[in-house]
C-alpha cells in the first residue's frame, strides 16, 4: 500500500474534473436517499428516534425487503428544496441521528439482518447544541458499534461522503460509490480555510485531497464503483436505482456465506490495513545518556541539580508554541 | 546589516519567558519546564511535549518505546502552500520525533500499562496513518499483554493531507477497542489541550474513563469553523473540559499534578481480570469464589480450604479463580 496516487501538480484539468465531480455529486436533483429507496426494496418501514432525545430527520432508516429478505437500511437523508432542506438540516445530522443509526444497527444485529448503508452528508452538524450532547462520542460510539457487527454491512456512497459524519455509519464489509461521489476528510472549503487560509482555493483543495469515486479506489477506502447513467444519476434516478441494487445485491451476496467470525476477521483486516507509512529500522528509542562531565561527576557524586537518570524530555522537549498553525480536521 | 558592539550587553533572548495566555503574567520558560508546564501565578496547563509528558507520567527507567520507525509517506502527492514531505521533514526537525504519537510499555505507579502520548507540536498532534497505526498497535498490544491501555490526547484531529487515509483512521483506532471490551481490559483516556476533530470523534471519546485537564478545548469542530457552519458567535466556555463534564462526557478533570496519582488510583480500581488458562493473573480481584475463601484462607492459615476440602494455597490465590463477570458478559452481548 505505498504506491502514490496522483501528481505533485495539480493542473488546471486535474481541478477542473475534481471540482467537476464535487458539483455533481452536490447537485440539486441527485437522487437522495429515500429517492432510491422505494426503488431499490420493498415494504421499507422507517423507524424513528433515539430513544434518548429525539428523531433526527437528516438520518433515516428501517427495515425494508430486498429480494424478498429483509435488511436494515440506514442512509444521510438531503432535502430536494429549500423548505425540505431546513427540516433535513442540509443532511448534516446531530448526535440524536447516530444515536439511531446505532439502536438500528443493533436491533440488526440482534434479529440477523444484513445492513445497507447510504452516505450523502456535507458532515456532521458542528454547532453548540450537537456538541453540547456529544456529537464526537455519537460518531466513535457508532463506528464501534459498526467494527463490531456481527451482520454483513455494504455501503454505498451516494453523494458526498463528509468526514466523520459519513464515517459514523460508513464502516462496512463493502464499500461501493456511485461513479461521481465523492469522498473526503473534511469538506473542500473547510481544507480551503484551514490550509490555504483562503476562500478561494476551495477547487484546488477538491482536487489536492483526490476526492473522487475513482481516486478512492485507488486509495483502497473504496471497493467498486457503480456506474452512473446518462450526464449522471441525477438525469435518470430509476437507472441509477438499478444499478445500485444490483451492486447491493452481488456485495450481500459475496458476503452472504461467510461465518460470523470470518466475516469479522475479514473486516477487521480492512480496516486495519487502511493508510499508508514506511516502516523503517529503529525499533525503539532511549533517553540520551546524560552527556556533560558535570552531569557524569554529579551522579557519581550525589551533587545536588544533577538529575539521577537521563529524561525523555532531553531528547523530546517543548519547544516554542507555535503549532496553531497546523490543524486537523 | 546593523554593527554589533562587542561589548554591549546582549538583550535578553525573546524566548526566554512565555506570556500566559489566561492570566497575562511573563513566566520564564524554565520555571516552565520545572515546574509541569503550569503558570504559577494562575496554574494555566501549557501544553507539553511528548518527553515531557513520559517524564511526568511513566516510573523513571520503565518506558520502552515501541514501532519507533513508523514513517509517514504522500500517497496523495499532497501539496497546498507546500509539499507535504516539506511539512514532515519540518515538524521532524522542530521536534526530533518521527511523527506526532509515541507509544510504548511502561509503569504508571508500578503499573504496566501500553500507552500513547500525543505532541501536539507535530503538525498539530493531527492523526494521520502511522498516529493511527501506532494507536492501534498500541491497543494490539495490551490485549496480547493483557495489560490497560492509556491514551493522552492533543490533537487538531485528522491530518488533512492524508486525505480519507486519515479519515480511515478513526476506524482503524476504535476496531480493535471492541477487542479489549471483549477481553475485559480497561483503556483510559486523558484529553488534554487540545483534543479535536476526528481524534475526539473516534478513540480518544471512548475511554471506560475519560479524564481531562483543566480548561482544555475539547470538541467535535473547530470553533471557526463551528461559527462559519451556524453563522452565529458560540457560546463563551463551549468545548472546555468543565463544559464536557457538565454535559456527561468527561468522568472527572485532573489538574496536571495530580494526574499521574489519578491514574495510578484508577489502575488499581480497575484490574484486568484474569483469564482461565491463567497466564496473566490479578493479584487485586478478590471476588470470585476461590478468591473469597483463599482470602479468608490467608487470615486463617489455609484451614478454611482444608476443612472444605479445597487446594488452595494460602496467599497466591487473590483473583485467580474463574471469573464470573465474564460469563455473564458473554451472555449479554450475544
Amino acid at each position: 500500500m505505498t504506491d502514490v496516487v496522483g501528481s505533485n501538480r495539480l493542473d488546471a484539468e486535474a481541478v477542473e474534473d475534481a471540482w467537476r465531480h464535487v458539483q455533481l455529486a452536490r447537485h440539486p436533483q441527485r437522487p437522495r436517499t429515500l429517492d432510491l429507496v422505494p426503488l431499490i426494496f420493498e415494504g421499507f418501514f422507517e423507524l424513528h428516534g433515539d430513544r434518548r432525545f429525539g428523531d433526527d430527520p437528516a438520518i433515516v432508516g428501517g427495515p425494508a425487503l430486498l429480494e424478498r429478505r429483509p435488511v436494515m437500511v440506514i442512509g444521510h437523508q438531503k432535502g430536494t428544496d429549500t423548505e425540505s432542506n431546513i427540516l433535513r438540516n442540509f443532511g448534516s445530522p446531530h448526535p440524536e441521528g447516530f444515536r439511531k443509526a446505532q439502536r438500528l444497527m443493533r436491533l440488526a444485529d440482534k434479529v440477523g439482518l444484513p445492513i445497507v448503508t447510504f452516505l450523502d452528508t456535507a458532515g456532521a452538524f458542528p454547532g453548540p447544541a450537537a456538541e453540547e450532547r456529544g456529537q464526537a462520542e455519537a460518531i466513535a460510539t457508532s463506528i464501534k458499534l459498526m467494527t463490531g457487527l456481527q451482520v454483513p454491512i455494504v455501503v454505498v456512497v451516494l453523494g458526498e461522503g463528509g468526514s466523520g459524519g459519513a464515517l459514523a455509519i460508513g464502516v462496512g464489509d463493502v464499500v461501493l460509490a456511485l461513479e461521481n461521489a465523492v469522498y473526503s476528510v473534511i469538506s473542500p472549503e473547510g481544507a480551503s480555510s484551514i490550509l490555504w487560509r483562503s476562500r478561494d482555493e476551495t477547487r484546488t483543495a477538491a482536487a489536492a485531497m483526490r476526492m473522487t469515486a475513482q481516486d478512492q479506489v485507488d486509495l483502497g477506502v473504496v471497493d467498486a464503483i457503480i456506474a452512473e447513467p446518462g450526464e449522471g444519476a441525477h438525469s435518470d434516478h430509476a437507472a441509477t436505482a438499478r444499478a445500485v441494487r444490483v451492486a447491493v445485491l452481488d456485495a450481500l451476496r459475496a458476503l452472504s456465506g461467510r461465518e460470523t467470525a470470518e466475516l469479522l476477521a475479514t473486516r477487521y483486516a480492512r480496516l486495519r490495513g487502511m493508510g499508508g507509512y514506511l516502516e523503517t529500522g529503529a525499533t525503539t528509542s532511549r533517553p540520551p545518556e546524560a552527556p556533560s562531565l558535570r552531569r557524569r561527576l554529579g551522579r557519581i557524586l550525589h551533587l545536588p541539580g544533577v538529575p539521577r537518570r537521563p529524561r525523555w524530555s532531553e531528547i523530546w522537549p517543548s519547544a516554542d508554541d507555535d503549532a496553531d498553525s497546523e490543524r486537523g480536521a | 546589516m546593523p554593527i554589533k558592539f562587542p561589548f554591549s550587553r546582549r538583550a535578553a533572548p525573546s524566548d526566554a519567558w512565555t506570556k500566559c495566555p489566561t492570566c497575562e503574567a511573563q513566566v520564564f520558560n524554565r520555571q516552565l519546564e520545572r515546574g509541569l508546564r503550569l503558570c504559577p501565578s494562575c496554574g494555566h496547563h501549557f501544553r507539553m511535549s511528548v518527553g515531557e509528558r513520559l517524564d511526568m507520567l511513566i516510573d523513571p527507567g520503565t518506558f520502552e518505546e515501541r514501532d519507533a520507525g513508523l514513517e509517514s509517506i504522500d500517497r496523495l502527492a499532497f501539496h497546498d502552500d507546500r509539499p507535504y514531505p516539506d511539512r514532515l521533514e519540518a515538524a521532524r526537525i522542530k521536534t526530533g520525533l518521527r511523527d506526532a504519537l509515541v507509544w510504548g510499555v511502561g509503569d504508571i505507579d508500578g503499573r504496566r500499562v501500553a500507552i500513547g502520548i500525543f505532541d501536539f507540536r507535530f503538525m498539530g498532534g493531527s492523526m494521520g496513518s502511522v498516529v493511527g497505526e501506532k494507536l492501534a498497535r498500541c491497543f494490539e498490544a495490551a490485549l496480547l499483554e493483557r495489560i490497560p491501555a492509556v491514551v493522552v490526547s492533543a490533537s487538531g484531529g485528522a491530518r488533512m493531507q492524508e486525505g480519507t487515509l486519515s479519515l480511515m483512521q478513526l476506524s482503524k483506532t476504535t476496531a480493535p477497542l471492541v477487542r479489549l471490551d471483549d477481553a475485559g481490559v480497561p483503556f483510559i483516556t486523558v484529553l488534554t489541550d487540545p483534543t479535536t476533530g476526528g481524534v475526539l470523534a473516534s478513540f480518544a471519546s471512548l475511554g471506560d474513563v475519560v479524564l481531562a485537564e483543566p480548561r482544555a478545548l475539547i470538541g467535535f469542530a473547530g470553533a471557526r469553523v463551528a461559527s462559519d457552519t451556524v453563522g452565529e458567535e458560540m457560546p463563551e466556555g463551549f468545548q472546555t473540559s468543565e463544559f464536557l463534564l457538565a454535559h456527561g462526557f468527561v468522568d472527572a478533570i485532573v489538574p496536571r499534578p495530580e494526574l499521574r496519582a489519578t491514574l495510578g488510583r484508577l489502575l488499581r480500581l480497575l484490574p484486568v481480570p484474569a483469564v482461565d488458562d491463567g497466564t496473566a493473573v490479578d493479584a487485586d480481584r478478590g471476588w470470585a469464589p476461590i478468591g473469597a475463601l483463599s482470602g479468608l484462607a490467608e487470615r486463617f492459615g489455609g484451614a478454611v480450604s482444608e476443612s472444605i476440602g479445597i487446594d488452595v494455597e494460602p496467599g497466591a490465590g487473590n483473583g485467580s479463580g474463574p471469573v464470573t463477570r465474564r460469563a455473564d458478559e458473554e451472555e449479554e452481548r450475544r
